[in-house]
């Protein structure tokens, strides 16, 4: 057995290169407060200040440190995401798992259910549930938690299917374990390669899930620093060639990439093919 | 059979070939010399991993992936491959050179129908035209004695039979009257009532054809009918080649002798004690998936310390039995009796002892064990399960049931299945099915994914631990010669019905039922007339019922 160390060594550039990106990332979301020169919400220039020693980046459209918002962004946008993947994970992944193992009835309404849930656009679905329960950060999570757990089902109910054919589950049953012992033991492990590949593209799919209800207004509120709500304040400077709005865009887009490196060579650890 | 013409078809010479595993180069065939003269058929046979199947691949010029021929050469009438361009080599397959799967079910694509497979090679070789080609396809399947040559290969592989599909196969590979075909272990997934069916045809089409061959396989008894010369391997090398003649009733090595040995494997029959009430017994179970009945009114007792033996044909209701006594599959009549008191028929509803007393061992070790446990969990866990035990206690039992299977605990205890070999990890499911004490261990085709010698170790093993503890076997098999080895008693199954049951010994001797014998009379024997004689038989006893 490899250490992990050494199979970093080895991975591609490309995945190295991601991992040292999230590494950067989730640095800055845990650490914002002590690498900021200001605080979040501090006004200390005048709208759309140009850059100067003291602010790198400029200010914002009310004359907030574009800069501190930034590393702010991180961890608000990031956290949200991750929550919300995890969150849809326990959800979903659960129910999957358990769908497979029991079958019949339960499996039926359960799978069912999800396929009503994902005939709706996800994006519509989602404004529209906000709109009715209100759009504050815990809403937020709950409702693409939920939304998402959908494609979590499916996947992690598909892969455990077919381990639960397999003989060792059946003498797990017979021997009178519990399902959540079956659930935890004997399938989890044997399907955790694909729910961790998994796991990172639904990361980023929530991610700029967020960042487009924040771009719309109804993801992450203002004062808090959002990623996709900071590209709409400040969208105006664009029509007089500034580079600001793009800042959060590059964040989100940066990241995005970087997940989807260290997720690909995942996949290929998994997959188990020699080149 | 034109054995005396001297010109050589194939001929390789000190071939060395690496695989790739784990990031190092492993040699797995070293310094194999083989030639083939036309029109000869060479058996190859060995133990898994002895490199049988590498060497058939590299005589069509081919290597797996992650393999490579690092010396040696491989000349087919005269071409040396290692200079043969791709093109050149994708001339020669097909065309001079095929190849017959072991598994023709999973190597048929079930999206095409039969007959548009076999034409697809010729074709594309630009040997046949479609008319030419199909009409060759239906004379080969009249040549294999195929059922309705003339409308099998109009329909998918899925449609057919394992037996025929595998025929099919065959004649896939004759279409071009290539001059070598490569058989890999060709019957080894089938019964052995649709074995010899295969071998007859088989044999057939290559004397008349002419063709050389390669058999592979790890069944003596079967190349013994098959080949002219047999070359035994075992890790890659050559251990001892001869005449079949001269192997069978002379072989020189221990290696060899001791693969011969494993088929005189016999035991005593245990006879039961009047008014011995059976651990388990099942009473006039009848049962079915869905609206498909697959039992109808099988009964059958075990009795502590005997082994009773289900022996039967694929879908003949062995395993559904099976099913039935674990709990998976609820029966729709009968009962099922522990220790002389009716258990419910549903799993779920039975109690944790009742659980315990009866355990089973599977077919297939790979998928038996759990790959991301070690072997201390999944013995341990059955022992912490049903008797409680915790911690060190725990750790000293699955150190003695190691013991028990004669695997070193000191060895074995942290490691994962993955690094363990077939017969080992069989072992590890034994030791899984005694660490919850039972009464009954129900033995499903524990031996026919492993090699003969492995299979033996296996069934000296099981018959010990009863010795030693009085256990009951039901003993799922369709060999006969496992059931020699270890059966008290028989039961003969055919499509879910009971046709004969009784004490092994009477069972073996004749007079037997008919089915029973064409069982008995269906498993190859070490002689190399054996095939000749049981079809001559077999074809007197038509005429005569005509």
């Amino acid at each position: 057995m490899r250490t992990y160390t050494q199979q970093i060594a080895k991975a591609p550039l490309s995945a190295q290169f991601g991992l040292f990106v999230i590494c950067v990332y989730v640095f800055c979301a845990l650490f914002a407060p002590f690498i900021t020169p200001f605080s979040e919400t501090e006004i200390i220039a005048d709208a759309y200040a140009p850059a100067d020693a003291s602010m790198w980046l400029g200010a914002d459209n009310l004359g907030r440190d574009m800069f501190t918002r930034l590393i702010y962004g991180a961890r608000n946008t990031v956290g949200v995401a991750f929550a919300t993947t995890v969150l849809a994970f326990l959800i979903g992944g659960t129910i999957g798992m358990l769908s497979a193992t029991v079958g019949g009835w339960f499996d039926q309404v359960m799978s069912r259910t999800v396929d009503i849930l994902m005939a709706v656009p996800q994006l519509i679905f989602a404004l529209l549930i906000l709109s009715v329960v209100g759009t504050n950060t815990v809403s937020l999570i709950f409702v693409i938690a939920v939304l998402d757990a959908t494609r979590v089902f499916r996947i992690s109910r598909a892969t455990a299917m077919n381990v639960v054919t397999l003989d060792f589950v059946e003498a797990a049953r017979l021997r009178g374990e519990s399902k959540l012992w079956i659930i935890s033991r004997e399938i989890l492990p044997n399907i955790s390669a694909p729910l961790i590949a998994e796991f990172g593209l639904r990361f980023c799919f929530v991610f700029l899930f967020i960042s487009g209800l924040s771009f719309l207004g109804l993801g992450i509120q203002p004062p808090l620093a959002e990623w996709g709500g900071m590209v709409r304040e400040n969208a105006v400077l664009i029509t007089f060639g500034e580079y600001t709005p793009l800042l959060p865009a590059a964040a989100v887009a940066l990241l995005t990439v970087a997940v989807n490196f260290v997720v690909d060579w995942l996949l290929h650890l998994s997959s188990g093919l020699k080149d | 059979m034109t054995q005396n013409t001297n010109d050589l078809l194939l001929d390789i010479q000190d071939l060395h070939i690496s695989a790739f595993f784990e990031d190092e180069w492993y040699e797995i065939v070293k310094g194999i010399n083989l030639s083939l003269k036309k029109g000869e058929v060479l058996g190859l046979i060995g133990e898994s991993g002895a490199g049988k199947s590498t060497i058939g691949l590299a005589a069509m010029g081919y290597t797996r992936d992650g393999c490579k021929i690092t010396k040696g050469k491989v000349l087919f009438d005269g071409l040396d491959f290692a200079q043969a361009n791709q093109k050149e080599r994708r001339a020669l397959r097909t065309v001079r050179i095929a190849y017959v799967a072991q598994s023709a079910a999973s190597s048929f694509n079930p999206a095409h129908k039969i007959i548009d497979q076999h034409c697809e090679g010729p074709i594309q070789q630009g040997a046949m035209k479609r008319k030419e080609a199909e009409a060759n396809a239906l004379d080969l399947y009249e040549r294999l004695h195929l059922p309705h040559a003339d409308t099998i290969g109009f329909r998918y592989p899925h449609q057919v039979s394992g037996g025929q599909l595998q025929r099919a196969m065959t004649a896939m590979a004759m279409a071009c009257k290539p001059d070598l075909i490569i058989f890999d272990e060709p019957t080894t997934a089938l019964d052995v009532t649709t074995q010899i069916e295969v071998l007859a045809a088989v044999r057939e089409v290559v004397n008349e054809f002419n063709c050389s061959a390669i058999y592979i396989t790890h069944d003596l008894a079967v190349v013994a009918q098959m080949a002219h010369r047999i070359m035994v391997l075992k890790h890659g090398s050559l251990v001892e080649e001869a005449p079949t003649r001269e192997m069978l009733s002379a072989p020189k090595e221990d290696y060899t002798k001791s693969l011969w040995s494993v088929r005189t494997l016999q035991s005593e029959v245990r006879r039961v004690t009047p008014n011995e009430v059976p651990v388990v017994e099942v009473d006039n179970i009848v049962a079915g998936y869905g609206n498909v009945q697959i039992l109808n009114n099988v009964s059958m007792k075990v009795y502590k310390g005997r082994t009773l033996a289900v022996i039967g044909e694929s879908g003949s209701g062995k395993s559904t039995t099976a099913r039935v006594i674990t709990g998976l599959l609820e029966p729709s009549q009968g009962r099922i009796l522990f220790d002389g008191q009716e258990v419910a028929s549903d799993y779920r509803k039975r109690h944790k002892d009742d659980l315990r007393k009866v355990q089973m061992i599977y077919q297939i070790p790979d998928t038996a064990l759990n790959p991301r446990q070690k072997i201390k969990d999944i013995i341990g866990r059955p022992v912490e399960f049903y008797l409680g035990l915790k911690g060190k206690a725990k750790e000293a039992h699955v150190r003695e049931l190691l013991e028990m299977i004669e695997l070193d605990p000191d060895k074995f205890m942290m490691r994962e299945p993955r690094e363990l070999s077939g017969g080992q990890k069989q072992r590890i499911g034994i030791a899984r099915a005694l660490a919850a004490e039972p009464e009954l261990i129900i033995c499903d085709e524990v031996t026919s994914a492993l090699d003969q010698l492995v299979a033996a170790g296996i069934l000296k093993l099981l018959r010990r631990l009863q010795d030693q503890m009085g256990l009951a076997y039901l003993f799922i098999t369709h060999d006969v010669a496992t059931v020699r080895a270890i059966a008290d008693e028989v039961v003969v199954m055919r499509q879910g019905n009971i046709i004969e049951q009784g004490l092994r010994d009477d069972m073996f001797t004749p007079p037997h039922h008919e089915y029973t014998e064409l069982l008995l009379s269906s498993e190859p024997e070490m002689d190399p007339d054996w095939l000749n004689r049981v079809l001559h038989e077999r074809k007197l006893d038509a005429e005569t019922s005509y």
